[in-house]
């Protein structure tokens, strides 16, 4: 798939394990698998979507790429270069590349700080301009991203939450970065603010050729962002596949189940839904196995024993279960 | 058929450092026997307090009942006094909350709550109400009930809680359920299960249900009819079909445009533009005019009133009134 393309971010079996105890004579060590191996790539210039229900992993494998969260195995290379282990300068650095937006318009920003000191922050940490010229491309960016010049004034509690993401965005976009992890970036908003950040997202990367790494619960607005998109589960990338393929024909019961959870605003429609038994396990007693298997509709005698191959089901389109 | 609940007008404010504000202006709604209504509309736009005020549960003070009248099986509930509403309060009327991580105490096992809430109501031995609540655990689908009955809200998943809440809700056989957001909290597949129980429990007991929602979606599958707020005020009103079908104010067009959605491919989303107003800074007119794409000079002088346009339908916009057509002839001549 896209063989011909340098994939810009290639992470291979992304592990981050949580000790919670480290055990004793008496006592056996207990081990939370936030993210228990995940491999994926992204390309410059498209959007990835992640999604998943809360406790998947996918917040924690987001803030991995970036060694927000240190992973505790696997690699991760930006742009041909390991960044896994790299020196906390060099990440400085790489950071330039990558940038982040926040779930909480809220907590995000700092409070004492003005709207101008907050996107002109990276400026500021990477010494980059200052003064006029500083002040000018702060200004450019907030009226890029649809906010008043007079707004580098004033204080984050003076914007709405949707006006608080724009600001989160305008400060992600400061360095020109290459990739964007956006966790959530949607999802505190309400809907009418939500297709306007949407488009918005959607806006900024035509004109820039930024990629998303779109971290997020809301199918629908990954589907609606995203040029492919992984499913999570339990820590796993359980499919992965182009958004219309995964949508359309799913290949994994878990994104079955998922699509078919999903109520769809439109009364005219009768659809079969596909009721998960109970709750997805804890990450510190995964099933043996294939993860799902305990409530998946299709489990057969082998699922519990032998963990699924992650294997592509033909033109890029990547499942791991014994079905297919 | 006469209503179950009706609400006339209904005004409510709070005293707020920035002076008084009016959280609801004159709300009307009502929600037939049996009915499912939904109640929708973005953050801040009353539909909450509308449901506190229905079981005057609004803190007061900040907040106060102004004007209206709630009636519930035709007795108006703004004139009940306090003990008299603790006895409507669960067994006629019973809502459930959104954050079923919050509206459990978490030092009590469930059980003994479930218990409290049955003793408010009817009088039972102690074997006859755990031989209730385990019935309750059943019906709403919890596994193993006589082991959860001893287990404490922090033992549970946020499903497992919302369930233990409902059967609560549930457990004195309601006339009508108020659900505030009950699956918001809830990853989708346990919005699925949550919803599917809801359907269910309805089927069986018959009890009316006002939904509050901001989720589209939700409302499509669960609703009969569906009233949409807009800054205090109902601004439309109709029944599920039509409303999806031909959405009649502006603010339910945007609305309905600006959801992404699975099955219909879009390159653009719609999207309403601006923010929904302060409490504190309300526009004059219309309050949606700032906001709306046909907005023309009246909308900022005068309320357009709820009006029935037929077919069980309601809008409170100028469009299509003889009104605007006057005005909108007046600005094109200018």
């Amino acid at each position: 798939m896209n063989g011909q393309r340098r994939p810009l971010l290639e992470v291979r079996n992304l592990e981050k394990h949580y000790v919670l105890n480290e055990g004793g004579l008496f006592r056996k060590k207990t081990v939370l698998r936030a993210v228990d191996g995940i491999s994926f790539s992204v390309f410059p210039g498209e959007t990835l979507g992640l999604v998943g229900e809360s406790g998947c992993g996918k917040t924690t494998a987001g803030k991995c790429i970036l060694r927000l969260i240190e992973p505790t195995a696997g690699s991760m290379e930006m742009e041909g270069e390991d960044i896994t282990r790299a020196s906390f300068a060099r990440m400085r650095e790489v950071r330039k590349k990558i940038q982040f937006i926040f779930q909480d318009p809220y907590s995000s920003l700092n409070p004492r700080m003005t709207v101008g000191q907050i996107v002109g922050e990276p400026f500021a940490i990477h010494g980059i301009c200052s003064g006029v010229e500083r002040r000018k491309r702060i200004e450019r960016l907030v009226d890029r991203v649809g906010l008043s010049a007079e707004s580098c004034g004033r204080y984050p509690h003076e914007f709405s939450g949707g006006q608080r993401q724009r600001i989160g965005i305008a400060r992600a976009l400061a360095l020109n970065p290459k990739l964007v992890v956006c966790d959530e970036p949607v999802s505190a908003l309400d809907v009418s603010i939500q297709s306007q950040v949407l488009n918005l997202m959607m806006e900024l990367q035509r004109e820039l050729g930024m990629a998303y790494l779109f971290i997020s619960h809301g199918l629908a607005a990954v589907k609606h962002i995203s040029k492919r998109v992984g499913v999570m589960y339990l820590g796993k990338i359980v499919e992965l596949a182009e958004t219309e393929a995964l949508f359309s024909s799913p290949l994994h019961p878990y994104t079955e189940a998922l699509l078919s959870a999903i109520p769809v605003p439109d009364p005219e429609i009768a659809r079969e839904r596909i009721i998960l038994e109970g709750d997805v396990p804890s990450p510190v007693h995964p099933p043996s196995g294939c993860r799902f298997h305990n409530r998946c509709r299709y489990a057969m005698p082998v699922c519990r024993e032998t963990e699924p191959e992650w294997k592509d089901a033909g033109g890029g389109h990547f499942v791991a279960c014994h079905l297919r | 058929m006469k209503p179950l609940l009706e609400i006339e007008n209904l005004v409510t404010t709070f005293d707020t450092e920035d002076g008084c504000v009016t959280a609801l202006d004159g709300v009307s709604l009502s929600v037939g026997q049996g009915e499912t209504v939904a109640l929708v509309g973005e953050s801040g736009c009353g539909k909450s307090v509308t449901s506190l005020s229905i079981l005057r549960l609004v803190p007061s003070p900040p907040g106060k009942v102004e004007a209206g009248r709630i009636l519930f099986e035709g007795e108006d509930l703004l004139a009940k006094s306090e003990p008299q509403m603790r006895e409507i309060r669960g067994r006629d009327i019973a809502m459930i909350f959104q954050e079923p991580m919050t509206s459990l105490n978490p030092v009590f096992t469930c059980g003994s709550q479930l218990i409290e809430a049955i003793g408010q109501h009817q009088r039972l031995t102690a074997a006859q109400a755990k031989e209730k609540v385990l019935e309750m655990l059943r019906l709403v689908g919890i596994p193993l009930p006589d082991q959860r009955f001893d287990e404490y809200p922090h033992q549970m998943s946020g499903g497992m809680r919302q369930r233990v809440m409902i059967g609560m809700a549930l457990c004195c056989a309601p006339k009508l359920l108020i659900a505030d957001e009950p699956t918001t909290a809830l990853d989708v597949t346990i919005q699925a299960q949550i919803l599917d129980l809801l359907i269910k429990l309805k089927k069986k007991m018959g009890m009316a249900i006002l939904l509050i929602t901001h989720d589209m979606g939700v409302v499509a599958e669960m609703a009969e009819r569906v009233v949409v707020m807009y800054a205090g005020k109902v601004i439309e009103e109709a029944p599920v079909r039509e409303l999806f079908r031909a959405p009649a104010h502006p603010y339910t067009r945007g609305l309905l445009d600006s959801i992404p959605r699975l099955d219909v491919r879009e390159d653009q989303l719609g999207t309403i533009p601006g923010n929904v107003p302060s409490l504190g800074s309300m526009p004059s007119g219309c309050r949606f005019h700032p906001r709306c794409p046909h907005a023309c000079g009246l909308c900022a002088e005068r309320v357009p009133e709820l009006r029935e346009t037929g077919g069980g339908r309601k809008v409170a916009c100028w469009l299509g009134t003889p009104g605007m057509a006057v005005a909108g002839e007046r600005s094109a001549s200018r």
